[in-house]
């Protein structure tokens, strides 16, 4: 009984969310069409290139559009009403769950991190919120399953959640309210009814942020795609295991540092990642470069910075860092029992 | 009627202003449209995510853009 649970999703993830039919089908594009070796440079380039690109942006649409449906039931102003009342571990746990639901986009940043503060939430269950949001999301989830399997993809959620808490467990635990800008204290918790959508209401917003999510991400795919067949095919494994490699130690600080300041989105940043993967590079490296691509951004800091004094901000990307980098070197030590 | 478009400038809250006008137009209502930027003010209708529809200080409409067919349900 098990065995055919455990068969059937197996299918599941190699069919749906692998798409091993769409390699397969532009593999014989590639070899019979265009006439060229997939074991070749050009012709394994072309095919990561066509195969990529098209599970991504079919992911893409499909994902948003069950994920908006299902973010649509947790507007941001029904998350503050329900964390309104929880103190303790307790708020920044499920602070940190209600960040992966929520639907976030950093314009949001500022209005929920003022909002969340005049309801009278703690910094930590704010802060657990802002760390869990761009890192953690059911999109991310699957998309992850489909890339790297579903172990991987679990332990990713999992740890996520947990530097999430412990980040804000930390920032509470410092006492730093003083170092919130002084005017986000002076605005006046205003609670607002949320209203209840309708089922075509919901499919309307859904459609709509796929075409948002599309419109904003589908160049950064591209280019993603790109470096990424570029990684698979061209260059040297020789180099990339120099460079990013289990042999080298500061493999995890380099990724890390690399992907903080870069703004992409997880869907630009999966193709390197999963071209890196496959010369060798460590699931630890390569999860901690997409963790600090989508964690911290420049985008992000800079809207932070406007609601929080330095000294709070430079906290909030230390906890955040250091955490990616830990979580790095558990995951490349460990990847024995993940992969 | 008052209406009160609650938004920054992002291309969302433009469409929102034009979806609304078009609503207003198409069903010949006397209404102003107001358009809110300063998030503080924003914040006191308790909205955290715009863009937003205001009418006649109620708040109708948070965090997406409706088709001007579905903001005629809410003048």
């Amino acid at each position: 009984m098990v065995n055919v649970i455990s068969q059937i999703f197996s299918w599941l993830n190699n069919e749906i969310l692998k798409m091993n039919w769409l390699s397969n089908l532009i593999r014989g594009l590639v070899e019979n069409v265009f006439g060229l070796s997939i074991k070749e440079r050009l012709g394994g380039s072309v095919h990561f290139f066509i195969y990529d690109t098209i599970k991504i942006f079919v992911l893409l649409s499909v994902l948003i559009f069950l994920i908006s449906y299902i973010q649509s039931y947790f507007p941001p102003e029904r998350t503050k009403k329900l964390l309104g009342n929880i103190k303790g571990i307790k708020g920044n746990i499920l602070g940190a769950l209600l960040g992966t639901i929520t639907p976030f986009c950093s314009c949001s940043s500022i209005p929920i991190f003022i909002g969340f503060n005049a309801a009278g939430l703690p910094l930590g269950i704010t802060f657990s919120f802002l760390i869990s949001s761009p890192l953690v999301d059911l999109a991310s989830l699957l998309i992850l399953m489909s890339f790297f399997g579903a172990k991987i993809a679990v332990a990713y959620v999992v740890v996520g959640l947990i530097l999430a808490v412990v980040g804000g467990t930390i920032i509470d635990k410092l006492g730093l309210e003083k170092y919130v800008e002084g005017y986000v204290k002076e605005i006046e918790n205003v609670d607002v009814e949320v209203i209840e959508l309708t089922r075509k209401d919901r499919i309307s917003y859904s459609k709509q942020q796929v075409k948002e999510v599309f419109h904003k991400v589908w160049l950064y795919v591209l280019i993603g795609v790109g470096i990424g067949a570029a990684i698979h095919n061209w260059i040297p494994e020789s180099i990339i295991e120099a460079v990013v490699g289990n042999n080298n130690p500061f493999a995890v600080l380099l990724a890390t540092a690399v992907g903080i300041p870069m703004y992409a989105d997880i869907f630009g940043t999966l193709p390197i990642a999963e071209a890196l993967f496959q010369k060798g590079v460590g699931i630890g490296t390569v999860l901690s470069f997409m963790m600090a691509v989508t964690a911290l951004s420049l985008p992000s800091i800079i809207m932070l910075s406007k609601v929080v004094k330095p000294k709070l901000l430079a906290i909030f990307v230390a906890i955040v860092s250091i955490g990616i980098v830990i979580i790095g070197y558990l995951f490349n030590a460990f990847s024995f029992l993940l992969v | 009627m008052i209406i009160k478009v609650l938004g920054s400038g992002c291309s969302s809250c433009k469409k929102l202003e034009e979806n609304t006008k078009k609503a207003v137009e198409e069903l010949g209502i006397k209404a102003t449209i107001e358009k809110v930027t300063d998030f503080k003010q924003i914040m006191a209708y308790g909205v955290m995510k715009t863009p937003a529809l205001v009418v006649d200080e109620k708040v109708k409409i948070m965090g997406r853009v409706p088709s001007a067919e579905e903001i005629k349900k809410y003048l």
